[in-house]
């Protein structure tokens, strides 16, 4: 079987394409690119005029919540709302119930993962054993069960010495680490953003301090151990001029923010709005603008959507017994685009965010356009205007304060090896 | 006004006009039968999550006075011990047909929880850190009524700011009506420094004072505020000794203030720490005032929402 996708703005970051022309697809992979491509063979024709042609999007930051918490997601909806998105290929957090915390957890997800998954799932296992910070995994056996990275998502591993010992210990297996920079003690019982709203909502607040203090702890071990970590969704500020020391110190780091953290400010918890209660929680405009400076200087080089689905039974209750996270991932490639929009990055430079530089945080090779690759395509087009209803989410979960809001920038279609996705 | 759900919504206009119901209903309680039937047939739920005296009785009060009914709920002994959710709790009470839900809960914004899932008025009778809107009207009322003005007046308010749903009530309140507030108190226990702006109204009318002596220095009212020792969870605080040698009031810190100035307290009061034992026998303590003013307020509050005047 043959595709052509015929005048669409092919985009792809790891070969440095930025052209208009056509892509053929035969037998479920790439077969040439070029300007103008006839084919005088029997081919479904895919009309791209106007759409941008790039490889699928790679998610480093999604919490599938199977196995344990199936009533908000499970691995055949949160990759069917992934595969709407034009994401992937996706690593889901650890955080399910139990924690993917032994080689049994990570198997039976990638077991259940070929039986439903639309999408290719990376297993994130914990670095510590329940993620109670305590004792290390089994980094080894986990490496082998197939997990590509190690994270305590929702948890910072307090213990500075723990830290520094599996950042050590990771280097045995290639694996990177992936931190949420979270000082608990800082951040006790704390439930949005300190400032104006928590003042007036009588909230405790989670000060900038919470995240800063655990982001530069996690740089001074990193550059003490030469062992690569990975900050996951960074919100504030205050981060930034120690980013700029890092990289020009060389630590091997590299750093993640997410749509929200660039898109909304903590005005949406307004009214005790728990759709928009997230953790790292929703700052302030000067945090916002700083976040998109620190994107444009490349200080932070990953974007990733920290899809976090909770049914109403986490939502629809007293702000303080609700619990944390939003969905994302059929925001994540529109709210990204207007960094474009913005004139902050150029189309290759946002596509690397999503594609190229969480591979390789990953370790593994990106989608991409190469003769002979599998077709893993994603059809956007930036100009296309919908509105955010629980009826277009794909996921079960609906939690998410953009509910009735107009993105711009739809995917409309994914082409998954053979397979055509019309969205 | 559909709800009572906190100072911060209301306008100046709004708070005046309860104070002034209340003023003119207030002559019901001296009656020789304090009981009129303006609210018969009404049937009013209170919810009452937290420990409270004052509070939950003024509210049955004023509810007696009005000739309204009431269903009395606490935690103890309900469905919530099977685990039933708030939400569900209250949606089934109202089913019962009850016409107003007067909550007091341990989380901020839980009335305003409340008042998006259910058609009824709701009353916030205290929520979390956030607010307690009826504790400030009479407190506007025992001042107004003393001083005969809230305007230009300047409010000491010491204590523990951080945890008190009163003091944020207040703070708001005093200015809304033109009054200055100061606030004093351990650092630990104001609020955050980027939150402060929250608390400005009006930018030369709101002051954080690190010295307690700044605040109380020709203050016409002294707000002390109950050392909430249930509430912390966290040592904010070296010792209870520590705090009333350094920021308890005793005669010697109301020798700063205003000749006649008034000192209020919310109660309950924790004596020997935030107010010393002489304090007792302080002329212008007007702590049993707050309490008769609070059954007024709330049936100016009741009548208010109940009959749309």
């Amino acid at each position: 079987m043959r595709i052509l996708v015929r005048g669409g703005r092919i985009i792809d970051p790891s070969l440095g394409l930025d052209f208009v022309g056509d892509l053929l697809i035969e037998e479920g992979k790439i077969k040439g690119l070029a300007p103008k491509i006839e084919v005088t063979e029997e081919v479904r024709e895919i009309d791209a005029k106007g759409l941008l042609v790039i490889p699928g999007l790679v998610d480093i930051h999604v919490h599938l919540r199977e196995p344990g918490e199936e009533w908000k997601e499970d691995l055949e909806s949160g990759t069917r709302a992934a595969l709407s998105g034009g994401v992937l290929r996706l690593a889901c957090m650890p955080n399910t119930k139990p924690p993917n915390d032994s080689p049994e957890v990570t198997t039976y997800i990638l077991e259940e993962a070929k039986k439903k998954a639309y999408v290719t799932i990376y297993p994130i296992a914990s670095i510590t054993k329940g993620q109670l910070g305590k004792e290390l995994t089994e980094f080894g056996r986990l490496k082998r069960a197939g997990a590509v990275a190690l994270s305590d998502d929702g948890k910072w591993v307090a213990d500075a010495s723990l830290m520094k010992k599996a950042l050590l210990y990771a280097k045995n297996f290639d694996l990177p680490i992936i931190s949420h920079c979270e000082d608990p003690a800082l951040s006790y019982k704390g439930q949005i953003n300190e400032g104006n709203l928590s003042a007036k909502l009588g909230l405790k607040g989670i000060p900038f301090s919470a995240e800063t203090i655990a982001v530069v702890r996690d740089l001074l071990l990193a550059k003490e151990t030469q062992s690569p970590l990975h900050l996951a969704h960074l919100s504030v500020k205050e981060n930034i001029p120690f980013l700029r020391w890092a990289k020009e110190e060389g630590i091997p780091f590299s750093a993640e923010t997410c749509p929200h953290y660039f898109t909304l400010t903590e005005r949406e918890v307004d009214g005790y709005n728990t759709l928009a209660k997230v953790n790292p929680p929703l700052r302030t405009e000067e945090d916002v603008q700083a976040i998109k400076i620190a994107l444009k200087e490349g200080l932070i080089e990953v974007i990733a959507s920290d899809h976090a689905p909770h049914s109403p039974l986490e939502k629809e209750v007293e702000f303080e017994l609700a619990s944390f996270g939003m969905i994302g991932l059929q925001f994540l490639l529109p709210l990204s685009f207007n960094l474009v929009r913005e004139g902050l990055l150029n189309h290759l430079k946002l596509f690397e965010y999503l594609i190229t530089n969480p591979s390789r945080v990953l370790k593994i090779d990106p989608p991409c356009f190469q003769e002979g690759r599998p077709a893993e395509i994603v059809l956007f087009n930036p100009e296309k205007e919908w509105i955010v209803t629980p009826e277009v989410l794909q996921s079960k979960s609906k939690n998410t304060p953009l509910l009735g809001r107009t993105l711009k920038g739809k995917v409309e279609a994914v082409i998954l090896k053979e397979k055509v996705f019309l969205i | 006004m559909r709800h009572l759900l906190d100072i911060q919504s209301l306008s100046s206009e709004e708070i005046a006009e309860i104070l002034k119901l209340a003023e003119n209903l207030k002559e019901i309680l001296y009656r020789a039968i304090p009981k009129v039937p303006t609210l018969r047939g009404k049937l009013v739920l209170l919810l009452f999550y937290e420990p409270s005296t004052r509070t939950r009785f003024s509210f049955e009060r004023a509810c007696k006075v009005l000739s309204a009914d009431t269903l009395s709920f606490s935690a103890k002994g309900s469905s919530l011990e099977k685990g039933e959710s708030l939400l569900d709790t209250v949606k089934n009470l109202c089913a019962v047909g009850v016409n107003l839900v007067v909550i007091r809960h341990p989380f901020s914004g839980t009335p305003h929880f409340l008042a998006k899932h259910i058609k009824i008025p709701v009353v916030n009778a205290g929520d979390g850190a956030h607010e307690h809107p009826t504790q400030a009207l009479l407190d506007l009322l025992t001042v107004k009524e003393k001083l005969n003005t809230l305007s230009d007046l300047k409010i000491a308010i010491i204590g523990d700011i951080k945890h008190s749903r009163v003091a944020r009530s207040d703070i708001l309140a005093f200015q809304k009506m033109g009054s200055s507030v100061y606030i004093t108190g351990p650092a630990t226990l104001l609020p955050e420094p980027r939150e402060i702006d929250f608390f400005k109204l009006n930018p030369n009318k709101f002051k954080v004072c690190f010295k307690p002596k700044e605040a109380l220095e020709g203050a016409d009212v002294v707000i002390a505020l109950r050392v909430q020792r249930e509430r912390h969870g966290e040592p904010f605080i070296p010792s209870l000794k520590e705090y009333a040698e350094n920021f308890g009031l005793t005669p010697r810190e109301l020798e700063l203030v205003k000749p006649g100035a008034l000192l209020l307290h919310p109660g309950p009061i924790n004596w020997g720490i935030e107010l010393s034992h002489e304090l007792q026998n302080y002329p212008f303590q007007v702590i049993l005032d707050q309490v008769e003013n609070g059954v007024a307020v709330r049936m100016a509050v009741l009548l208010s929402l109940l009959t749309g005047e």
